[in-house]
């Protein structure tokens, strides 16, 4: 089973909200989504379903054209950012109400439901309504819902969104073993970037209604192929300036140079948009981060082990992100370091330089 | 260490003050005519539960109870599926949906006596615009000053067209609460239309409905004004409500007592069905 899109397009009115977008999605691994809120995921994700009709373009369902078909005709399943169980059914009913519209026996029905309950831990619930269930286990039933029913993909639209903390990290621990060996395409929606990377499989990155890159999640985190890329693919969000390049040298305004090494020494002169992220941007001198950057602090944040600061950089606003506590003072200049080695240069053109 | 004291009955006692002014007095005013006799002039005789053994063993009470419960039940088989009805076909967004709403809640504006007004001279049949049409368009004999069918159609009818937007407005505001998201579940299960309905939206529905219902239970029992304007409780008795039989024994008859014992039987069945089906909707407390 593989799920193909070939050119396909979305608009509500004069409105587009899926630029032509080429995918193809397979079984096996996770395929995430990965874009800010209204960057067209769940567009995607409702005309994959076939909950709204494309524009134009094509899409495929093992080599067949499922462009036009209904949703209950494509055999996928659905888990939406809501919890969403019929109320007035019992969470067994629940799960297996896709079976009984399909018209599935009672009694292989029993055992589907079942099967799902126990990978879900629900076979104490099955007899409850979903009301009486937290929102942790009423979320296990939606899934539930989509294991039971064997369907060929399955559309996760950030699932764990409305979850606290604890029960998100939980999930979403299991989710990757949930549908493992199943064989059916899974796709992933989340505006975390965090959450692509714990994820892992293949990440299709999304920015204003277009996937701007998609390929395996490590390779495209480590090499985004261009600004909007980069941006999507980080958290806090990425360091960007205007560099110039000559003569080996990079520079960023006057005060900052730094002498280009590794796949970036070749770069030809000229300018570049350069990007780096928050945790290559560190308070201290360390290992990697030797070039100095001087900035006024604008405002400090501690969360958990991690201090981040946002400081005044030339004419932008740049983001330091560090392990431990570091101290700094707002409205002073401080000096912050950062590596290098790992700035994305990115052409006139927005594409990836080194 | 806890403060022990009395000041918490200061802080009902607004509440006692009003209660006591807005229900408990007029109450025990009734409750007082009830069990007494009076010809005027301030004289009582006591008369103990009298008045209410003569009520409960009155024919023309039974008469008008049952007629009144049979309003009731008919306004209510009609108005609940049609709101429901009505509140589906409405559009959930766009240019008609400030339209729709504005039009259903014209009827309920109206002054409870000009509707029954309205509907009085609507359908004369020599002048009433429906009148005029169905006796003399359509050849269809109709007057409701003669016929009892013809008088119970149109309160029927005018109750239908004064309160159903009430059931349309609470049905609608219980629909465009549901989710997106639940519809589409059920598309994608592949439910049909009559699945949607009684396994979402009539659940969902369902706490704005208990509401509707009991509160078109409560005014339709109550119902005075309409009917009065439009039948006078005519022909004969046919259209005589239990509010309408009321007022003829207090005001017409002047018989202070039994009206008296008729009101707190009245207030009893009121608050006694509203009771039992509010608890037997609400007895599973789910959503």
């Amino acid at each position: 089973m593989a799920l193909e899109l070939k050119a396909i397009t979305k608009r509500v009115g004069q409105v587009t909200h899926v630029k032509p977008t080429d995918l193809l999605l397979e079984p096996g691994h996770f395929n995430v989504l990965l874009g800010e809120t209204g960057a067209g995921k769940t567009s995607l994700i409702k005309l994959m379903a076939g909950l709204d009709r494309a524009a134009s373009g094509q899409i495929l369902m093992d080599g067949q054209d499922v462009t036009t078909l209904s949703p209950q005709r494509r055999n996928i399943s659905l888990v939406h950012q809501f919890f969403v169980n019929y109320p007035h059914m019992t969470v067994f009913d629940n799960i297996a109400s896709p079976l009984k519209v399909a018209g599935m026996a009672r009694s292989e029905i029993q055992g589907r439901v079942e099967a799902a309950a126990d990978i879900l831990q629900l076979r104490p619930m099955l007899h409850r309504r979903p009301h009486e269930l937290s929102g942790g286990q009423q979320q296990r039933t939606a899934l539930a819902r989509a294991i039971a029913k064997e369907s060929k993909a399955v559309f996760l639209d950030e699932p764990l969104a409305n979850l606290d903390y604890k029960l998100r990290e939980e999930l979403r621990d299991q989710l990757p073993e949930l549908f493992a060996g199943r064989g059916a395409v899974v796709v992933y929606a989340t505006s975390e970037p965090e959450e692509a990377l714990l994820l892992g499989g293949k990440t299709a990155l999304m920015a204003d209604g277009r996937v701007t890159q998609f390929g395996p999640t490590a390779r495209i985190y480590r090499n985004p192929q261009n600004i909007a890329s980069a941006q999507v693919f980080s958290n806090p969000p990425i360091n960007l300036a205007k560099a110039s390049v000559s003569g080996g040298m990079a520079h960023l305004g006057d005060a900052v140079s730094w002498r280009l090494e590794g796949n970036a020494a070749g770069l030809p002169d000229g300018s570049y948009d350069v990007a780096i992220r928050p945790n290559h941007v560190t308070p201290v001198q360390t290992g990697g981060a030797t070039v100095p950057l001087v900035g006024r602090v604008l405002v400090t944040e501690l969360s958990g082990s991690e201090s981040s600061a946002h400081f005044q950089f030339g004419a932008d606003t740049w983001v330091s992100l560090a392990h431990g506590v570091h101290v700094f003072r707002v409205g002073a200049d401080h000096t912050f370091h950062m590596d290098p080695s790992k700035c994305f240069f990115f052409g006139a053109d927005g594409k990836l330089a080194a | 260490m806890k403060t022990q004291n009395q000041k918490a009955w200061l802080f009902v006692l607004p509440v006692l003050l009003l209660v006591a002014f807005n229900a408990i007095i007029p109450i025990m005013t009734v409750v007082n005519y009830s069990v007494q006799e009076t010809f005027g002039n301030n004289v009582f005789f006591w008369e103990g539960l009298g008045w209410f053994e003569q009520i409960l063993r009155s024919e023309r009470f039974h008469a008008a109870l049952g007629r009144q419960f049979l309003f009731t039940a008919l306004v209510l088989v009609i108005e609940v599926p049609l709101g429901i009805a009505i509140a589906l076909a409405m559009p959930r967004s766009g240019f008609w949906v400030p339209v729709c709403l504005v039009t259903m809640a014209l009827p309920m504006l109206i002054p409870w006596n000009v509707v029954g007004a309205m509907w009085n001279i609507f359908t004369l049949p020599d002048i009433g615009l429906l009148g005029y049409f169905l006796n003399h368009t359509l050849g269809i004999t109709y007057d409701m000053t003669q016929n009892p069918v013809a008088a119970w159609v149109t309160i029927i009818t005018m109750d239908v067209w004064h309160w159903t937007s009430l059931v349309v407005l609470l049905s609608y505001a219980g629909l465009v609460s549901i989710p997106d998201a639940y519809y589409q579940a059920a598309k994608i299960d592949g439910a049909s239309n009559w699945s949607v309905f009684r396994y979402i939206q009539l659940p969902k529905m369902k706490n704005v409905l208990t509401i509707a219902i009991l509160l078109r239970f409560m005014d339709s029992f109550n119902i005075y004004t309409e009917p009065f304007v439009l039948t006078g409780g005519g022909p004969g008795n046919s259209t005589t409500l239990l509010s309408i039989d009321l007022v003829k024994i207090a005001l017409g008859q002047f018989d202070l007592g039994p009206a008296a014992a008729m009101s707190l039987i009245y207030f009893a069945i009121t608050l006694l069905v509203s009771w039992l089906f509010y608890t037997l909707m609400t007895k599973d407390d789910a959503r």
